[in-house]
Order: structure tokens, then C-alpha cells, then sequence
């Protein structure tokens, strides 16, 4: 049950993101500053949840070689940097993440 | 064009997107299970939240046995991008009725976004593109719902192991997103100084370290952009 609530929580919030804006501009136009701000939301969001995903392991940082996860992500940053095409950063990111772990380092 | 031709194109616009979007809604459906969530919980997020990353991001923090109010605090802080979504197509849907804004506004997401408002941008006739983000924003959902399906009836059948590394998806997701689109030195710098307060904060509780980054990412976004618009002005 209250799994259900959570979710019915975090879905309310997400309709309220997508539905001010459009019900209330006419009224209410986003002042410059914030609307400068909230260009920088996806990526300083997006890589707060990257960068511990690939530093952290069992709650300690780990930079070392065996961290297949900390090199698959640099390399998939690097490839993505290139080729500038999102489909193919995550399939090759994984193929490398597969193969670091194959060959066990 | 008419409405039906309008509702048509949105859907042919959409079908290329929906090469990423339905292995991302099938990884989501096996994680979701692989989290703990019920098969009818796990489906049910799908169409209640429909956003593909704040479900990732929300499965994990159930799985870690998150309280209710930090799991709808982060929903809120990574969904955050879409209120400029929102505010960016909100002109061209003004004159629309209130039973068609709260419709579309469900529909919003990232894929339908990208596609919609090139379509308002290219202008042209107003009075039936509408149809046109409904078409686009329905094929989306269609897909989301049924992806996740497959991944649920899936994960259920099948104990996949977890050395497979299928969480990963998200990150790389992610790194896929923000990295093929940076554009200028002060989105480098939001992105690098939010990750490395992630990384510093990660053993905070209720994900603070979270919160934290994407405030100083962003601070330092806006700042930097800001002492780029002085230079360029002396």
C-alpha cells in the first residue's frame, strides 16, 4: 500500500512539472534568470546520478583498474563526445563493460 | 493539413525515436522487478509517473527501502527539465482547451518533446498541429506500456543475474544523454562540478548528495554563462 502511494506521489509531481507551466504562462511568464537556471537542470542532474554510479562501489570509491564499471563509463563518455549518437554510446559502453568483466583485470 | 494527416505524421515522426525508447521500457520492466516491485506495481509506474529515468531512479531508491518523501523529492528534482519543456511549447498550445492542455501535458516527455516542438519550430498553419504532438505523444506512450510489459512478463519468467550489470543501462543512458549534447564550456562545467559534489556527497542520506550537486552544477552553470556574456561585452 504504501508502495502504491509513492508511486501515485512521484507521478503527481511529474504531472504538476509538465502541467503549471502550460495552464499558468499566459498569466505568469518564467522570469529570465529561472528559465536561464533550468538549461543547466539536465545535465548537472543527469551526471549527479552518473558519476557515483561509476566512482562508488559497496559505498566506498573506488578508482581502481578493477572498477569495470568507473573505465566502461570514461570510455562511454569519450565515444559519446565523438560520435554524438546516444543509441550507440549505450550499446558499446555495455559491450565494454562485458568484456572488462570477462576478462576479469 | 487535416487533423488525421497531422495525427498520422506525429506517428511516422515518432518511429525512429522508439528504437531507444523500447529497450530502455524492457530493461526498465526486468529492473523494476529485479528491485522488488509486484509486476502490477512495477506496470502501474509506467503510466502513473511516465518518465523513464525518474522510474529507473525510483525502483533503485525502493529497492534500497528509501523513505516515501526522498523518493518523491528526487522524482521532483530530475524531472525538474520538464517544466522548460512545458514552458517552451506552451505557446503554441495557448488557444488550445483545458481538457487538451491536461492531456498533452501527460504526454510530455523528453522523445515526444524533441520531436514536437520541431515540428511547431518548422511553422506553418497552427490550427490542427495538435494532433500532431497527440500522434507523436500517444505512439510514445503506447510503446512505453508495452515495453515495460515485455520486461515485466520477462523479469517475472526469468531470474536474470545480476552480474549481468543491467542497472548499468542507466548510467550509460545518461552518460549518453547529457555527454552527445554538450554544447558549450558552461554546460562542461555544470555537469563536471555536479558530478564531482555527487561523487563527495554519495554517503549522505536522503540523497542530499544528490540535491546538492545539481544546485552547485547548476549554480556554477549560470555563473559561468554570465561572466561569458561580460567578457563578450567589454
Amino acid at each position: 500500500m504504501a508502495l502504491w502511494l509513492t508511486i501515485i506521489g512521484m507521478g503527481l509531481v511529474t504531472y504538476a512539472i509538465r502541467l503549471f507551466p502550460i495552464l499558468a504562462l499566459d498569466r505568469f511568464p518564467i522570469p529570465p534568470r529561472l528559465r536561464q537556471a533550468l538549461r543547466y537542470v539536465p545535465p548537472a542532474v543527469l551526471s549527479a546520478i552518473i558519476f557515483p554510479e561509476l566512482f562508488i562501489r559497496d559505498n566506498a570509491l573506488d578508482i581502481s583498474f578493477s572498477n569495470e564499471r568507473l573505465l566502461a563509463g570514461l570510455f562511454a563518455i569519450l565515444l559519446a563526445l565523438i560520435s554524438r549518437n546516444v543509441l550507440f554510446t549505450i550499446g558499446a559502453g555495455m559491450a565494454t563493460f562485458w568484456f572488462l568483466q570477462w576478462l576479469g583485470v | 493539413m487535416s487533423p488525421r494527416s497531422e495525427f498520422l505524421a506525429g506517428v511516422r515522426f515518432q518511429l525512429p525515436i522508439l528504437l531507444g525508447v523500447i529497450p530502455f521500457g524492457v530493461i526498465y520492466g526486468v529492473l523494476g522487478i529485479g528491485a522488488g516491485l509486484s509486476p502490477e506495481l512495477a506496470q502501474a509506474m509506467s503510466s502513473v509517473v511516465f518518465a523513464g529515468s525518474a522510474q529507473f531512479i525510483g525502483a533503485q531508491m525502493i529497492k534500497e527501502a528509501s523513505p516515501a518523501l526522498v523518493i518523491v523529492l528526487t522524482t521532483f528534482v530530475v524531472n525538474l527539465r520538464h517544466m522548460l519543456y512545458a514552458a517552451s511549447v506552451q505557446p503554441y498550445i495557448q488557444h488550445l482547451s483545458t481538457r487538451w492542455k491536461w492531456g498533452l501535458a501527460y504526454l510530455l516527455t523528453d522523445e515526444a518533446y524533441a520531436t514536437v516542438i520541431v515540428h511547431y519550430q518548422r511553422g506553418g498553419e497552427l490550427k490542427h498541429k495538435h494532433w500532431f504532438y497527440l500522434g507523436a505523444g500517444l505512439t510514445l506512450w503506447a510503446s512505453w506500456q508495452s515495453s515495460t510489459l515485455v520486461g515485466v512478463v520477462f523479469g517475472s519468467a526469468a531470474q536474470i543475474p545480476a552480474a549481468w550489470g543491467l542497472d548499468f543501462t542507466l548510467a550509460l543512458t545518461f552518460i549518453g544523454i547529457v555527454f552527445t549534447s554538450l554544447k558549450d564550456r558552461p554546460t562542461a562545467a555544470a555537469a563536471l562540478s555536479a558530478g564531482a559534489v555527487a561523487v563527495l556527497g554519495a554517503g549522505l542520506q536522503y540523497k542530499l548528495g544528490l540535491m546538492l550537486a545539481a544546485l552547485v552544477g547548476i549554480t556554477v552553470g549560470v555563473i559561468l554563462e554570465e561572466s561569458k556574456a561580460v567578457k563578450s561585452k567589454q
